[in-house]
């Protein structure tokens, strides 16, 4: 299974659904789409994973780096995510207390800091 | 690369020299070969790719040796993340030197082996952010970048681990419960 990326925007905040598997191999690409969603000026970031299969390390790298990203210009990268097998990598890595993780696309986006 | 490449790169092993107990043959020394019935081989070349393959391989062997269900998804996750470390560290450090898998279908514990042959401490990952994007102050990684989300991952997700570092290479032992083993029924 590949990584399948689509965005959309809404209003000031744009949607990355991200689906398959976010691994060494693939991370590449979700990396290359968020630092060019940067470079057009959004930084206010959603990221779906409902649809993710897979993350390991590699990926949650590539989510970190986006954060760092977006926050240079004071602006957000929110989860949203419901799979246990997904979530418990945040836990164990304590990234459920950097990453704001909402469990509908529609909350995140509503959702301000 | 190409599908002939890929499957000359990714090669199990009919049988390792010195098996079963492992020592010589050319592996890394601190191998110890677990007692099983009929362990699977895995070599490969240190590219990202590869570590799918290896990924489905040792789901594949937990599932059928009769690990239970419920931690399939945590094989899955840790023999990738064990994986993905070494090919970091061969790309940095041996890109020609290929990584090597043991998965052996024990008949109480479904153990696996992933054997890297760089010397020292963790490198940073080619296809990783990079140290710096690691290495943030909220991240929880530290702040020297030296820090491996790996091994972190490793650490929280398995109970029956070990990690050895040689002057030789490393080894990344792991274990699962058979629960209903193939050959009890």
């Amino acid at each position: 299974m590949d990584l399948n990326l689509s965005t959309r925007h809404e209003g000031d905040r744009t949607v990355i659904e991200v689906g398959g598997e976010i691994d060494v191999y693939t991370a590449p690409k979700l990396r290359e789409q968020l630092v060019d969603l940067v470079n057009q000026g959004r930084y206010h970031l959603v990221v779906d994973m409902e649809a993710v299969d897979f993350l390991d390390s590699t990926g949650l790298g590539v989510l970190v780096g986006g954060l760092k990203r977006v926050r240079a210009h004071d602006g957000s990268l929110r989860l949203v995510c419901t799979q246990e097998r997904i979530l418990k990598i945040f836990r164990i890595t304590g990234l459920t207390k950097v990453f704001p993780i909402h469990t509908t696309v529609e909350d995140a986006i509503a959702a301000t800091d | 690369m190409t599908g002939a490449h890929a499957a000359d790169s990714l090669a199990p092993l009919e049988a390792e020299p010195g098996s079963p107990t492992g020592e010589g043959g050319g592996e890394a020394p601190g191998v110890k070969r677990p007692a099983g019935g009929a362990p699977v081989v895995l070599r490969f070349a240190p590219l990202p790719e590869h570590v799918r393959t290896a990924r489905l391989v040792a789901v594949a062997l937990a599932r059928r040796v009769g690990v239970e269900d419920g931690l399939l998804d945590e094989v899955r996750l840790a023999v990738g993340e064990a994986c993905s470390r070494a090919v970091g560290l061969h790309r940095s450090a041996a890109p020609n030197v290929p990584i090597v898998v043991h998965l052996d279908d024990g008949r109480e514990r479904f153990g696996v082996e992933v054997v890297d042959a760089v010397s020292g401490g963790p490198v940073p990952k080619p296809e990783d952010e990079g140290s710096a994007e690691r290495s943030g102050s909220d991240s929880g990684f530290g702040e020297d970048g030296g820090a491996d989300m790996g091994l972190a991952v490793l650490r929280g997700l398995v109970d029956d681990l070990e990690v050895e570092l040689t002057s030789s290479g490393g080894v990344i032992r792991m274990g699962w419960p058979v629960a209903a083993p193939h050959w009890a029924g």
